[in-house]
């Protein structure tokens, strides 16, 4: 019995909303971040906040309105935040670490070298550094 | 007869959870788990042993926790933009877990957590590269990846 989505009581449509707002909210950050951050390993971090609360806001509201509108709890939805969470590392581990062999190969000087010695790597690295990618 | 009894299970759940559930996909997917856990048998890798369980929903509340926390933060850098406004650096931090699945969930979390990138592990000297987009309080960042998530961690897994 699906209803439609205008005749969903106040209190769900409130939530879903909310969540949906939170979610795609954060998810454009992360595409503004991704964009108008200066170098690779701070871009790097912007999308996170899309695979982070972007991708729950957005489960949460079509979780809220599926278990309204069609009458049983649907938590299908739980999958795709387990295995995006799950497989963004891999993703980010890749492009990362292939931005490292570059800038180390390449000398780029403002990454730390291979973790041979424990030398604390706390200097402003990164700072002036051109443009890249 | 199974292997992996958590992996089995969890299978069948969301065998359940794709397609309904029904004593017919019931059957199904508890053949597919068992089968599927058969498999992951003879691929050998080494079992993790989760010690203390109980400890699995603080980790996971805490790391919510910081992940709501560390979006903010992240959104707040991206909106004010200001070219100086943060200061990105790197992190060398030495880690004293040595079980890869307890490695593997702490590369899962701090990967997750906005504003801090698992860059690579070094299994030499067990030291970790990270990337932060603040590193401002990097004292801070050393203390809540030893003390909050590391310590946990061990505990979990012994």
């Amino acid at each position: 019995m699906m209803q439609s989505a205008a005749d969903m009581p106040v209190w769900a449509a409130i939530a879903v909303a909310f969540f949906l707002l939170i979610g795609s909210g954060l998810a454009l950050i992360g595409a503004i971040g991704f964009l108008r951050l200066p170098t690779f390993y701070e871009r790097i971090h912007a999308p996170t906040l899309g695979t982070s609360w972007g991708i729950g806001g957005v489960m949460l509201a079509s979780m809220i309105f599926f278990t309204v509108s069609s009458g049983r709890p649907v938590f299908h939805e739980l999958l795709i935040g387990i295995f995006v969470t799950v497989t963004t590392p891999i993703t980010f581990m890749l492009l990362a670490r292939a931005a490292l062999h570059r800038d180390r190969a390449e000398g780029n000087g403002n990454v730390p070298d291979k973790p041979n010695r424990s030398q604390p790597a706390g200097e402003d690295l990164g700072e002036s550094d051109p443009r890249k990618g | 007869m199974l292997p992996y009894p958590l992996l089995t299970l969890l299978l069948i759940l969301m065998w359940l959870l794709l397609n309904g559930f029904t004593r017919g996909h019931l059957v199904l997917g508890v053949l597919v788990a068992v089968f599927a856990s058969w498999a992951m048998a003879s691929l050998r890798p080494d079992k993790p042993r989760l010690v203390k369980w109980y400890l699995l929903p603080k980790l996971f509340g805490i790391v919510l926790y910081d992940i709501v926390k560390s979006n903010i933060a992240v959104a707040r850098i991206i909106l004010r933009s200001g070219r100086r406004s943060h200061n990105p650096g790197f992190l060398t931090v030495p880690l004293d877990i040595e079980n890869h699945t307890a490695i593997a969930v702490l590369a899962v979390v701090l990967t997750s957590t906005p504003g801090s990138a698992w860059l690579e592990y070094d299994s030499n000297d067990r030291t970790v590269l990270l990337h932060v987009l603040d590193i401002d309080n990097e004292a801070e960042w050393r203390d809540t990846i030893k003390n909050r998530y590391e310590k946990l961690l061990m505990e979990i897994f012994a």
